[in-house]
């Protein structure tokens, strides 16, 4: 049977040359990169040469990349390191209603901490409004964090005007560039953040290996206590491999992103007129136009998301779905009903994220067995019973 | 490969038994709320007192066609005394087991049950059976912070 992977952005594939090169490292035998014998600074070598990497995929300077073991821990790591640097300048931070649980979850522990918290709401496209952002700040803010595109819908938000708000407050912005990095151009100058995420498992690098951008004056405690590594804002001897791997896959995220970004879209675009054509009473979600190339992202209505995702598994197809009965909360999608999609209609929720090895065979074959399945499950669902008796009445 | 449903919970998921409406049906029962995920409707056919005939359409996920499903075939052949006396934990038990945050599914087919044949006891003997208000919610508050 076909095999289709369309949830890259849960996880991509590792690029070859990236498995390659960890390969070859994890063979050799790789020694502590802070010990100053020989093989510690061969060490020394790798994590460095990775570092110049990842900077050079955001126009970053080495110094002010600290890697991390996931996206999650840096967001992590700027919340929580930025909130502890500033407490004594102010203690209320700004964010919007559709961050990633790794940014949401950190707040409300500042928040049990003594820290206040503004959530600012997005359209019905998942847009945050600078101005919004701008009306959110007070005396007391330290600093804000948005994400850059939202990986469950797509939508990219306009960073740069919410930097240049800001900057006029004096209020540094932490952007979780986590979905974006690696697939859309990302320059932290050019957008003005002080704080940006990344995560190598987003652009086929390996799971394990997240970055910290921190531009130089913005201060961060560190969350993990230890040795002086990563500048001394990140103990712990760095997982060497992983790091390798997503300097790597950064750099060739860079050197092929135009030709990845217009496969992706191309391929992605038809998917969308492919669906839409043959299913009825589809709803596209996130933004129609400012959106990650590879991301489509509807709500199937009538049709519960885990069944459709359960059936497409079945046929070799592997996707996401923002459904309540999917997630483990048995909640629908904070990112979805925060952009005022029903509730009802939300439970339809599908997310397909294409990545560098689809092709235009997979997408025909999504597209040919997809709707037979909708069809199916319609046929078992009393919601689509009462619509199709009002249609023929 | 095993997902976090067992077998025969998938079994019944991808082709499920008594699936469809009843056109003559003597008793309809649904339950659920769209907004939650799921939506059962259940129909029933009754002869001397034994349901002889059922059909369902659940809007759900994949435990939710399973316990559908699991659940017209253990009341098909049962008087109606004995179908409300299957309970949720027989419906799950029965499907080989039930990961724990999907439960309620089960609770969701009891009810679908006796919805059913509160509404042939309606149209039989004016007497329905005294059904409080559906326990789904309920069922979800005791599990900690959800909201359906």
């Amino acid at each position: 049977m076909r095999q289709v992977y369309l949830d890259n952005s849960s996880a991509t594939s590792l690029h070859p040359k990236v498995a390659e090169l960890m390969a070859s490292l994890l063979k050799e035998g790789l020694a502590n990169p802070s010990s100053l014998h020989g093989p510690g600074r061969r060490a020394k070598e790798v994590l460095e040469e990775a570092r110049g990497r990842v900077a050079g995929l955001i126009g970053a300077k080495p110094e002010e990349i600290v890697f991390t073991s996931s996206g999650t821990e840096a967001n992590n790591l700027a919340i929580k390191g930025m909130a502890m640097a500033y407490k004594d300048k102010g203690r209320h931070i700004i964010t919007s209603d559709i961050e990633h649980f790794s940014v949401l979850n950190p707040l409300t522990r500042l928040e049990k901490m003594g820290f206040s918290v503004t959530k600012v709401p997005v359209d019905s496209n998942g847009v945050v409004d600078p101005a919004a952002v701008e009306r959110a700040v007070t005396p007391e803010t330290i600093f804000a964090s948005i994400m850059l595109a939202n990986g469950e819908v797509g939508t990219i938000e306009p960073i740069k005007d919410i930097a240049g708000v800001l900057k006029k407050k004096k209020v540094i912005l932490h952007a979780d560039a986590i979905a974006a990095a690696g697939n859309i151009p990302v320059d932290v100058n050019e957008l003005g953040v002080g704080a940006m995420s990344l995560s190598a498992n987003q652009f086929h690098g390996p799971s394990g290996a997240g970055a910290l951008f921190v531009r130089n004056g913005v201060r961060v405690r560190p969350q993990i206590d230890g040795g002086v590594q990563e500048g001394g804002r990140r103990a712990g001897t760095e997982d060497l491999l992983a790091i390798a791997g997503m300097g790597k896959a950064a750099e060739l995220a860079a050197k092929e992103m135009p030709e990845r970004s217009n496969k992706l879209r191309s391929l992605r675009d038809a998917l969308r007129d492919r669906l839409t054509k043959d299913v009825d009473f589809i709803h596209l979600t996130g933004h129609p136009t400012q959106r990650l190339p590879g991301s489509l992202s509807l709500c199937v209505e009538f049709v519960e998301g885990e069944s459709v995702l359960l059936f497409l598994d079945m046929q070799g197809v592997a996707v996401t779905s923002g459904s309540a009965c999917t997630s483990k909360a048995l909640k629908a999608s904070h990112v979805l009903l925060a952009m005022g999609v029903d509730a009802a209609v939300a439970q339809g929720s599908l997310h397909f994220s294409l990545g560098m090895n689809t092709t235009k065979e997979d997408v025909d074959y999504v597209a040919k067995v997809m709707p037979p399945i909708v069809d199916r499950l319609r046929q078992m669902s009393p919601l689509y019973e009462k619509v199709s008796k009002e249609v023929k009445a | 490969m095993s997902g976090p449903y067992s077998d025969k919970v998938m079994a019944h998921f991808a082709n499920p038994h008594n699936v469809g409406e009843l056109n003559d049906a003597d008793g309809i029962g649904e339950v659920g709320n769209p907004a939650c995920g799921d939506i059962m409707k259940m129909y029933i056919k009754v002869k001397d007192n034994v349901i002889v005939d059922t059909r369902f359409k659940t809007f759900g996920c994949g435990a939710a066609i399973a316990t559908s499903s699991m659940a017209t075939d253990l009341i098909k052949g049962k008087t109606v005394d004995d179908a409300l006396k299957v309970t949720n934990k027989a419906v799950a038990e029965a499907l080989g087991g039930l990961p724990k945050q999907k439960m309620h599914c089960s609770v969701l087919a009891e009810e679908a049950i006796q919805a059913a044949i509160d509404d042939y006891l309606k149209k039989t003997t004016g007497k329905g059976l005294n059904l409080k208000e559906s326990s789904h919610e309920h069922a979800h508050e005791e599990e900690e912070g959800h909201e359906c």
